[in-house]
């Protein structure tokens, strides 16, 4: 077993692992009833969508309000997805960490762009 | 340890260059390492993904830059550079999804017998595979 007690604590692991299992599954369910959603709405649309007719269906302010759910769900679901790449194939604990803080700092930004861009429609 | 006790069989990981490329990996082999390079390709387009939703959203004008990136290219990109670009992420939000969904349903049903492994990793690669092929014919103009 590795000894990773006391000053050999790392941070950079999954602990329990069972709440990031349960939560990648059902950020993913999530994700593919939204697909549906989505698909669903621009395939009933009759003749070329168009700019009018794709904007139109994040306007109703419940769809920006699941979208935006949809968003934060994707982003816990990649954190643990590329969380568990780097756990991996990378062993040294300091470049691991450098690579956990590239990660989130790379999803809360496109996050937030996401985000900024849903809510000025 | 004592003399006594037999040296322990030792097995080390395995050399990427030399067994990876030698190895003949089963269809779920496959379907299991493209749903993580599928998702990492994903994570590293994010930026992309990003853009491609905030132009085609934010306004009329950024509706038309939106339909001339596919026509005759964004910046320095050529229009079928990008349209190729566009569908390596198509072919992996396939990929991801449906694989994910094998994932599911082997969690829900617990149906994790070798031959359903293989069946179903079949069905993941055709159906993925196939739906890309259409929609990239669909893309690049073929209909």
């Amino acid at each position: 077993m590795s000894v990773n007690y006391g000053s050999k604590r790392v941070v950079t692991g999954a602990h329990y692992g069972l709440r990031d299992w349960l939560a990648q599954r059902i950020t993913a369910a999530l994700m593919v009833i939204f697909t549906l959603i989505l698909l669903a709405k621009v395939l009933l649309v009759s003749g070329p969508l168009g700019y009018e007719g794709w904007a139109g269906v994040f306007a109703p302010q419940w769809m920006k309000a699941l979208t935006f759910a949809v968003f934060l769900a994707l982003a816990y679901h990649v954190w643990v997805g590329i969380r568990d790449i780097w756990m991996d194939y990378v062993k040294p604990a300091g470049l691991r960490l450098a690579l956990h803080v590239f990660t989130i700092v790379w999803l809360l930004s496109c996050l937030g762009w996401a985000v900024q861009v849903l809510w000025r429609l | 340890m004592t003399e006594l006790t037999r040296k322990r069989p030792e097995f080390r990981n395995i050399n990427a260059f030399k067994d990876l490329t030698t190895y003949r990996m089963a269809a779920a082999a496959w379907v299991s390492i493209l749903h993580r390079a599928s998702g990492g390709l994903m994570f590293l387009l994010l930026p992309l993904i990003v853009w491609l939703f905030d132009t085609s959203v934010s306004s009329e004008i950024s509706y038309e830059r939106f339909t001339s990136a596919f026509q005759v290219g964004v910046g320095f990109v050529p229009g079928w550079l990008f349209k190729l670009v566009v569908l390596s992420i198509i072919w992996a939000y396939l990929h991801h999804l449906i694989a994910g969904v094998r994932h599911l349903y082997m969690d829900a049903t617990h149906s994790v017998s070798k031959q359903f492994g293989r069946s179903s990793a079949i069905v993941t690669l055709v159906l993925s595979i196939g739906l890309t092929v259409v929609l990239g014919a669909k893309l690049f103009g073929l209909y």
